[in-house]
């Protein structure tokens, strides 16, 4: 077997060796140069803004670290911050929980579960846009559906949106209803693909449902909620497009997170600069989480 | 004697066929012609509203008037800020006129010098059509459309106007009189305010950034009026702010539906449209929509009178629109020819008649045929003419229009929450005066 396998290796050494890389260089441009283009300049250009005043309609100037230096003083930014980690956290928990029990509940076999299943991944497929202008018409406080069905059972109606002590918990229910699907196919996926044999042994040695919940079927998703957590972390921490359809950052600044913050500074107020230095650190952020999250996933896969 | 050759008989013969020609093409540049530019093309970026709807939906009869292809698009409001200042800054804008907000736009349009001076044209007879007719626009449009460098760089559109709007069933059914004043006005909503009925006796925009042109509207009835004084210095902390944030917070509080802190126009004109509001000022261009009989509650029974007066002046607040076109294009000639054609007379009147909007020109106004047989009720015409008189900028002229809109924004809809207007005011103004001041100097 070994004899065999050092033949072509023989074979291969007594060849005249040739450099393939210096030909085969050339295939590789066309690959560098785009990623060169969109990924590369981009990023070093925006090193290059955040050093510089730079005004849309106006000059700019080098200004060093001046907007970093800004930024950290920066009360709106501190607080956009703040409500973007706080929403964030609301807008993973609330649909990894739900999502994981939905998919315990869709794995058992019930009459119509296909047709709940179907019905249940809806909102998934909604375009974000379209589902956010549905949700501020049924927040209007007075004229909402809602309010409506809140007073049908007696209760005091809400200001949802239009309270900036309820605005983002109101903003991750949104969030929830979209998402939880998501997280509910990856684990219904996890939960398929799981051996049958650790079951009939736990149920041979007579434990019951949360036993084997707890030490069986936990431990064997843990890679697929972990993958779940990234996948809805990531999402949560760039949502835009419903906050900003629904409250553009409201009532005052209340809602207002990092990408609500970053685009009235590059869009509204026209600061590339400053808006820039936003984009940096707001990098270093998602890049730092993301390393803890794969970090956390090479865990799972080891237990 | 030269002699007679028969190359010398044809060059004469060709020059006496030639001749209709070139007297022809000497009298065109003399005469003013629709024809002149047949067969170029003007792209124009408009902001989507209904004002830009009728221009698109009429732009085949400037194309047969003028043998000029048109493509034209609508992009919302603040999508389509956005892109028309990148594009200019890019140096090569995509299209050759444009839609601007003056209110918003006209000092960053100005200052980077984007747009045309247009006087040159409008002097140009061989350019501008006989019957164009510059001086039908109204002074209060003309001086809106000129920067303070005397350059007319956009050419007047449109004026918008805020003005009351009223249910007459509501003030009928308790006897109450349009107001005059705005202290007036606070008296009558409170009157005509019943939670239990989920009835309420104003309703205004409380949106961070959009509630500034109402706050706007009070402080212009004060002595001082303006946000900012001549010499560009703040002046939102004043008594006279402090008065009309105080006027503001009373009618948001005590009158008008909880929640309104969140509302933009499209939901106070949801709660006006259904009967639930009984007085709201804002823009003249909701009376189409509340005149809807298919989608309003109120349609037939909507008054419209002027915004009442505060304690030192009478004013509404004045924004308004024009068409620019780009320093950069080629296409000048065709673009001055769409101007025309845009903010000509018959587009003019189509503004007023359909309610899109009230029109730069004051010929629309006297037309008394057309205002007859509109589908608005008189009122509505007596109050955009009453309100041309009495009209002032309600934002200030300065680059950062946007920045100040959010910061005071915020503190009016902090002082909605209960917080103290002193303070709210004193903390908006502390925080925008750096921006302002680093604008100014840039300019």
């Amino acid at each position: 077997m070994s004899g065999a396998a050092t033949l072509p290796a023989a074979v291969a050494a007594a060849r005249p060796r040739r450099n393939y890389a210096r030909r085969y260089v050339w295939f590789v441009v066309p690959a560098a140069i785009v990623v060169l283009s969109v990924i590369l300049f981009p990023w070093v250009f925006t090193l290059f803004m955040s050093a510089h005043d730079w005004k849309i309609g106006g000059g700019h100037s080098y200004v060093g670290l001046d907007n970093y230096r800004k930024l950290f003083t920066d009360d709106r930014f501190l607080w956009s911050m703040a409500r973007t980690l706080y929403f964030t956290a609301l807008a993973v928990v609330g649909p990894m929980v739900l999502g994981t029990i939905a998919a315990l509940v869709f794995s058992r076999n019930f009459p119509l579960r296909g047709l709940a299943r179907t019905v249940f991944i809806l909102p998934m497929m909604a375009t974000p846009v379209a589902v956010a202008l549905v949700w501020t018409m049924m927040f209007h406080p007075q004229l909402g559906v809602l309010n409506w069905i809140l007073t049908q059972f007696g209760l005091p109606p809400s200001m949802w949106i239009y309270d900036a002590r309820t605005v983002i918990p109101t903003l991750v229910m949104v969030e929830v209803w979209h998402w939880t699907p998501l997280v509910m196919l990856i684990v219904l996926g996890g939960l398929a693909s799981l051996p049958v044999d650790p079951y009939e042994a736990a149920k041979i040695d007579g434990a019951n449902g949360w036993q084997a919940f707890r030490h069986i079927t936990f431990p064997l998703l843990l890679p697929f909620l972990v993958v779940a957590l990234i996948i809805r972390t990531i999402d949560a921490l760039k949502a835009f497009d419903t906050i900003y359809v629904i409250t553009q950052g409201g009532p005052g600044t209340s809602s207002e997170t990092i990408n609500i913050f970053l685009y009235l500074q590059g869009f509204a107020y026209y600061n590339m600069g400053y808006a820039s230095a936003v984009v940096v650190v707001f990098f270093l952020i998602i890049v730092s989480l993301a390393g803890v999250l794969l970090w956390a996933r090479n865990r799972a896969k080891d237990l | 004697m030269p002699e007679f050759t028969r190359r010398a008989a044809l060059r004469a013969a060709a020059g006496v066929l030639a001749a209709p020609a070139l007297v022809e093409s000497v009298g065109a540049q003399q005469a003013f012609d629709w024809k002149r530019f047949k067969g170029e093309r003007v792209e124009a970026s408009l902001t989507a509203n209904p004002r830009s709807s009728l221009l698109m939906q009429h732009a085949k009869e400037f194309e047969e008037l003028t043998g000029i292809r048109v493509g034209a698009e609508a992009i919302p409001e603040q999508q389509h800020r956005q892109k028309f200042a990148i594009e200019f800054a890019s140096g090569r804008p995509s299209f050759d006129v444009v839609g601007i907000s003056l209110h918003v736009s006209k000092r960053q349009v100005g200052r980077a010098k984007w747009t045309t001076d247009i006087r040159p044209l409008l002097q140009d007879a061989t350019m501008t059509s006989p019957d164009f007719d510059f001086a039908d626009f109204g002074q209060g449009p003309v001086a809106y459309s000129t920067q303070a460098d005397g350059r007319m760089d956009t050419l007047p559109e449109f004026t918008d106007y805020f003005i009351l709007y009223y249910n007459k069933d509501l003030l009928a059914a308790k006897n109450i009189a349009v107001p005059k004043t705005f202290d007036e006005l606070y008296t009558a909503a409170k009157a005509l305010t019943d939670p239990a009925k989920q009835q309420y006796g104003f309703v205004g925009r409380g949106l961070r950034n959009a509630n500034v042109v109402l706050w706007s509207s009070f402080l212009l009835g004060t002595q001082q009026r303006d946000t900012v004084s001549p010499d560009m210095k703040l002046l939102t902390d004043t008594p006279d702010a402090i008065w009309a944030t105080e006027m503001y917070q009373r009618l948001m509080r005590d009158c008008a539906p909880p929640g309104n802190v969140g509302f933009n126009w499209n939901e106070c004109q949801t709660t006006f449209m259904q009967g639930r509001a009984a007085f709201w000022i804002d823009g003249v261009g909701f009376a189409a929509p509340l005149e809807d009989k298919t989608r309003s509650r109120v349609a037939g029974k909507v008054g419209y009178a002027v915004s009442p007066a505060g304690p030192a002046h009478h004013h509404c607040c004045l924004f308004g629109t024009g068409f620019g076109i780009s320093e950069q294009t080629r296409n000048k000639g065709p673009s001055w020819y769409y101007l025309q054609w845009a903010s000509g007379k018959q587009n003019q009147l189509r503004y007023l008649t359909s309610g899109a909007g009230a029109p730069a020109r004051t010929s629309p106004f006297r037309n008394e045929e057309a205002i007859s047989t509109s589908r608005f009720p008189r009122d509505f015409f007596t109050t955009l003419v009453e309100s041309g008189r009495i009209a002032r900028p309600g934002l200030p002229e300065i680059v950062p229009v946007t920045e100040f809109r959010d910061t005071i924004g915020t503190a009016l809809t902090n002082c909605i929450g209960g917080a103290d207007p002193a303070t709210e005011l004193k903390r908006a103004t502390e925080a925008f005066r750096p921006v302002l001041e680093q604008s100014e100097k840039a300019t």
